[in-house]
């Protein structure tokens, strides 16, 4: 099964690597967001640097629906499908491999917004640990679940409408507790943080875990 | 391969309306029949893919019906699709479809000199290759997976008179190393010459087969007349239904 993942992971990301899709398309996607958030806000400062955990997440939000689309969208054209199917691999493990795909992909653009929002919004940075453990936990979350929802709507008509139905209400709990867990953290209150992230932990733990289960039965239906 | 009395149903509609194959092991058996007679249908319930409805089949010896996975992993289908990612250069399509069915290393350069695609071809992404070169990539990946059946829907579509060629020989190797063959094909002169044995197939049920040995005895006309439409194909000496009992004719899967 980790043999899967690693070989469909290691594709998805070669597949990145070859498109550019991400680089030319959802980082500047990214930075516009940010940018527009800002010229909304820029009369008051004080309330940009409050509501910068919500809009990084809100962010990270819209990001991971695309990722997800671009990640099944391969997967939909000229027979791809029949052939993952075809080939044996375990569905777990093909789960996995999207699913880390899409986790790094996804940290790698929380990095890029990291920076813009610390740089155009001046939001200082403190509790930089709890920050790093609440974005792993709350990105596998994410991409747990996207991974699980993205499968789901490649089945089914209208994908590309469906998919944000399904997956913004899902993670709806990991927006708030990985909000509510930087927002801590930014006001120096490590400690109330990481009870947050924990409460993350546990939601990635069940959205990848019920995903790795219902994913081959999904996929036979995509 | 062994087919009795086989249901399958896709959109409500029957698509194989009780269909009884037998297919011999190492041999290249052709399905014929018009538009809408369930050819893909058959192929790709060999495949896995499409769920039985009734009845019963065995494919390589293994049960459909509970053994799917086994049985994906030792056959491969050439389709109307590449099933390859078009943002993947060729090698990493090779690499990556051969790694999947768990095939031994292939040696590239290899694969690709013997579907005739050339080195410079190895970096380019499938994307922006020509149709013909596409249809040889999805070969050079047939082979790199090493099934035991090879499921042909309409292989020399899009394919040169080189091309055509080439998938001929290709199945005759494979043949020889003991691959067995299900080739679903309108162009029946070029799959007779290969065909050891002939389905023909008609509104969802199989309506003659005829097995020879040699291939080349089985070069007689079409009997339902070359890509009939409507008419049912239909061998005097072989038919196993009668023609009255055909069920509507429902659309290739």
């Amino acid at each position: 099964m980790l043999t899967d993942a690693r070989l469909v992971a290691g594709k998805d990301l070669r597949l990145e690597y070859r498109s550019r899709v991400t680089l030319t398309q959802v980082l500047p996607f990214v930075v516009a967001i940010v940018l527009l958030f800002g010229f909304a806000f820029e009369p008051d400062a004080d309330l940009l640097i409050d509501v910068t955990p919500g809009l990084f997440w809100m962010t990270v939000l819209f990001t991971a629906m695309l990722s997800v689309q671009r990640s099944f969208g391969v997967e939909s054209s000229d027979g791809v499908a029949d052939g993952l199917r075809l080939s044996g691999m375990h569905p777990a493990g093909i789960y996995l491999g999207k699913a880390a795909a899409v986790f790094l992909q996804l940290l790698a653009l929380e990095v890029v917004l990291g920076l813009a929002v610390s740089l155009l919004y001046g939001t200082p940075i403190r509790g930089l640990g709890v920050l790093i453990v609440t974005a792993l936990l709350a990105t596998a979350a994410l991409a747990g679940a996207g991974t699980m929802f993205g499968v789901l709507a490649a089945g089914l008509q209208g994908r590309e409408t469906l998919l944000p139905l399904l997956f913004l209400p899902a993670v709806a709990p990991v927006l708030i507790a990985a909000s509510q867990s930087f927002e801590l953290a930014l006001a120096g209150d490590s400690a109330s943080g990481l009870r947050w992230s924990a409460l993350l932990a546990l939601f990635a733990t069940v959205y990848v875990s019920f995903g790795a289960l219902a994913f081959g039965p999904l996929l036979e239906e995509s | 391969m062994s087919l009795r009395n086989v249901v399958t149903v896709l959109g409500g509609f029957p698509a194989l309306a009780g269909v009884d194959l037998d297919i011999c092991q190492g041999g290249v058996a052709l399905l014929r029949g018009p538009n809408g007679a369930g050819k893909s249908t058959v192929l790709r319930l060999c495949a896995g893919l499409v769920a039985l409805e009734s009845g019963s089949a065995s494919v390589l010896g293994l049960d459909l019906a509970t053994q799917v996975t086994a049985i994906r992993r030792r056959v491969g289908l050439l389709g109307h699709q590449s099933g390859l990612y078009d943002d993947l250069t060729v090698a990493d399509n090779l690499v990556f479809w051969s790694r999947a069915a768990r095939a031994p290393k292939i040696d590239l350069g290899q694969i690709m000199d013997r579907v005739g695609l050339v080195p410079r071809l190895r970096d380019v992404r499938v994307g922006s290759l020509s149709a013909g070169q596409r249809r040889r990539t999805a070969m050079a990946v047939l082979v790199a997976r090493r099934p035991q059946l090879w499921l042909l829907d309409e292989p020399h579509a899009g394919l040169d008179a080189a091309g055509r060629d080439l998938l001929d020989d290709l199945v005759a190797e494979a043949v020889g190393v003991g691959v067995t063959v299900l080739m679903a094909s309108h162009d029946h002169d070029r799959a007779l010459a290969i065909a050891t044995q002939v389905v023909d197939l008609a509104g969802g049920i199989n309506r003659a087969q005829l097995t020879e040995t040699g291939g080349p005895s089985l070069l007689s006309p079409d009997p339902s007349g070359a890509d009939a439409e409507a008419t049912p194909a239909t061998h005097p000496a072989t038919a196993t239904e009668p023609a009255a009992t055909a069920p509507t004719p429902v659309g290739d899967h």
